[in-house]
């Protein structure tokens, strides 16, 4: 079940992207950390005991938001926008953000 | 394109400037597009010049005054009207917002864009990707605050998150942490979200506040200076006492209970009797901590302030920091809130005319310094009503995780603490990774600071200052570490 949800400002265009290889959809000017918490709970698992975290303060302070997608890319979700075509994973334990984790 | 350079210990392809212009032609530059921010640059602008105003943000309003993402494409935008984003403080945040759109084309606007560090006369910048140095020879930093917390068993369970993040969701979003939220923690902005929630339609489970009633109703007395305010206060508890919220004060919590997400949280009065209340979502925080980083790169003296309980970069009453050259307005520099924010921003830049030899406007600036005065006044009664619960830090369990970015125990750094490795927060940091993470200490900060002085049997004062380090966030990919950084400063940067 969601994680977020939505009380306001859903009249905006749908946007859709794949979560863990599944569709799913989002609204535009969703952030990756709305797009993926309004279809799921978390954003990834941590390498601390495979404990999942869903970022905390939604403003660029904590860091503990970064998700991968598919390509290998990191995102700092609180802070990206969601697109298009985006392919984003909440599946599999790393670090977030830093170099060389979780890459494997 | 740019040259490879390395800055801060990071090696960046970074814009450089071509021609070095005179230091005293280089603009001014602010960082923060907040109310602060803004009203710096109004007043610069007003004076003549051109600054350049740097915002990691994609459109100017800073924290309190955020506006939601650009409305765009067919399907339509963002649609509240500010009424209902900012509430009571809408007509504040349309003035704002007007007075940058004002000077829009008299001032070099950088959204997205972050100040990563700060050495040399020359701050580094970090836009889409791309790294600029941009010099400087007058610097006004507006950087704001974030929340502050401390930890508790289950914190970062999916569903906690802290009361402005809580409030951004809402505002930025449209969005509420759950269906069920729990307020917990103490300062004006848990009865202010929890309100927000409540009109939003959101059920509100509880508000769960640290400070005891009787200390709060002495400290509401001071308060009474500025009725506007209070009133505010009262209409909040008052509303949601009156939809049947629960308010609980004298507050510690237990845990955030469940194991994929938050299903409940557990509290306890300061008597010992312990409570329940199921919740899919806590929203918490402890007051604000401001963002200092690139005021401690820039090579500010800084002094403990007991009022916020935090380290803070010295200022004069008109915002000049120990560095010429370098000011500081808002909550960067010490929590005041958005009305002093407003008035800080306007002063600074006065003082860094007045530094220039430009003509000033003597009455207005004898105004700002009139009204600042009263703020901090208020300040202290706020202080008052919502003080830091101090006791916390002693009753951490060993187990509980402080750091959430390297997963360091409570038990870990008192134990460096008793095992007389370690008497100073750095020392600490070295030790433990508490605040070598990605978040700098943002988050961990204050509990590190707490535990260990309460382990070294001192205050927050007693065990030193956890210094900044560049990047102060973490850059992606593009620019990449230099092997000398990881062993400088022990960590890498992505
Ligand atoms: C979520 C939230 C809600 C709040 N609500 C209230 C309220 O209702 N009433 C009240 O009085 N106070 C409130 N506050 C306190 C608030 O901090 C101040 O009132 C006010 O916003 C301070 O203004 P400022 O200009 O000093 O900083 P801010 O408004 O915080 O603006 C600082 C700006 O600097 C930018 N910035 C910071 N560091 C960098 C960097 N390194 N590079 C680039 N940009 C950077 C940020 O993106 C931000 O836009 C709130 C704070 C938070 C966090
Ligand atoms: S949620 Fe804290 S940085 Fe994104």
């Amino acid at each position: 079940m969601a994680l977020l949800q939505r009380v306001a400002e859903q009249g905006r265009r749908v946007v859709h992207f794949t979560l863990d290889g599944r569709p799913a959809e989002a609204l535009e000017g969703d952030t990756v950390l709305t797009a993926m918490l309004t279809n799921g709970e978390r954003l990834r698992r941590s390498e601390f005991a495979g404990s999942p975290r869903a970022g905390f303060c939604l403003m660029g302070a904590c860091q503990d938001c970064w998700v991968r997608t598919e390509e290998g890319e990191r995102l700092r979700a609180c802070g990206s926008f969601i697109a298009d075509g985006m392919r984003l994973l909440s599946e599999g334990e790393w670090g977030g953000g830093l170099s060389g984790e979780g890459s494997s | 394109m740019g040259r490879r350079i390395e800055r801060g210990g990071v090696v960046v392809t970074a814009e450089l400037p071509t021609a070095k212009l005179p230091t005293a032609e280089l603009p001014p530059v602010i960082v923060g597009a907040g109310p602060a921010g803004i009203r710096a640059a109004e007043r610069l602008v007003a004076a003549g010049l051109r600054p350049v105003v740097v915002d990691e943000a994609a459109r100017w309003g800073g924290q309190i005054y955020r506006q939601p993402p650009e409305a765009g494409g067919p399907g339509g935008g963002f649609t509240r009207p500010k009424s209902a984003l900012y509430g009571f403080e809408a007509g504040k945040a349309d003035a704002v917002h007007r007075a940058m759109a004002a000077i829009r084309d008299r001032v070099d606007y950088r959204p997205r864009t972050l100040a990563w560090n700060c050495e040399a006369g020359a701050l580094d910048l970090l836009c889409d990707g791309e790294s600029l140095v941009q010099p400087f020879s007058r610097l006004i930093l507006a950087t704001g605050a974030t929340d502050r917390v401390l930890p508790f068993p289950g914190w970062t369970l999916p569903g906690v998150f802290t009361l402005g993040g809580s409030q951004v969701a809402l505002k930025f979003q449209g969005c509420a942490v759950g269906r069920r939220v729990a307020f917990l923690g103490t300062g004006p902005l848990l009865y202010l979200v929890a309100y927000q929630y409540l009109k939003a339609g959101v059920e509100v489970a509880g508000v769960f506040d640290t400070t005891p009633f009787a200390v709060q109703a002495r400290a509401m007395a001071g308060m009474l200076r500025d009725p506007s305010t209070l009133a505010k206060g009262l209409l909040f508890v008052g509303w949601l006492r009156a939809h049947g919220v629960p308010v609980h004060n004298g507050v510690r919590p237990l845990r955030a209970e469940g194991t994929e997400r938050v299903e409940a949280l557990a509290w306890r009065y300061a008597d010992g009797r312990e409570h329940r209340v199921s919740c899919d979502a806590v929203a918490f925080g402890l007051g604000l901590r401001s963002e200092t980083q690139l005021a401690d790169l820039a090579g500010c003296r800084f002094r403990f302030d007991a009022a916020d309980r935090a380290w803070l970069p010295e200022r004069d009453g008109a915002g000049r920091s120990s560095v010429a050259g370098v000011y500081l307005a808002g909550d960067g520099g010490g929590i005041a809130g958005a009305d002093a924010a407003e008035l800080a921003g306007e002063r600074a830049a006065f003082a860094l005319l007045e530094d220039l030899g430009r003509p000033v406007d003597a009455a207005r600036v004898r105004e700002l310094d009139r009204r600042l005065g009263g703020i901090a006044t208020f300040r202290r009664s706020l202080n008052a009503a919502f003080p830091f619960p101090a006791d916390w830090a002693a009753t951490v369990a060993d187990d509980t995780m402080i750091c959430r970015c390297e997963g360091v125990t409570a038990g870990a750094l008192r134990g460096v603490a008793r095992s007389g490795q370690a008497r100073e927060i750095n020392r600490a940091k070295a030790l433990t990774r508490t605040g070598m993470g990605r978040c700098q200490g943002r988050m961990c900060g204050a509990t590190a600071a707490e535990l260990l002085a309460q382990a070294l049997g001192t205050g927050p004062d007693g065990v030193g200052r956890l210094r900044a380090q560049p990047p102060i966030k973490p850059l992606p990919v593009a620019a990449t570490p230099s092997p000398l950084a990881g062993a400088r400063s022990g960590r890498e940067v992505a």
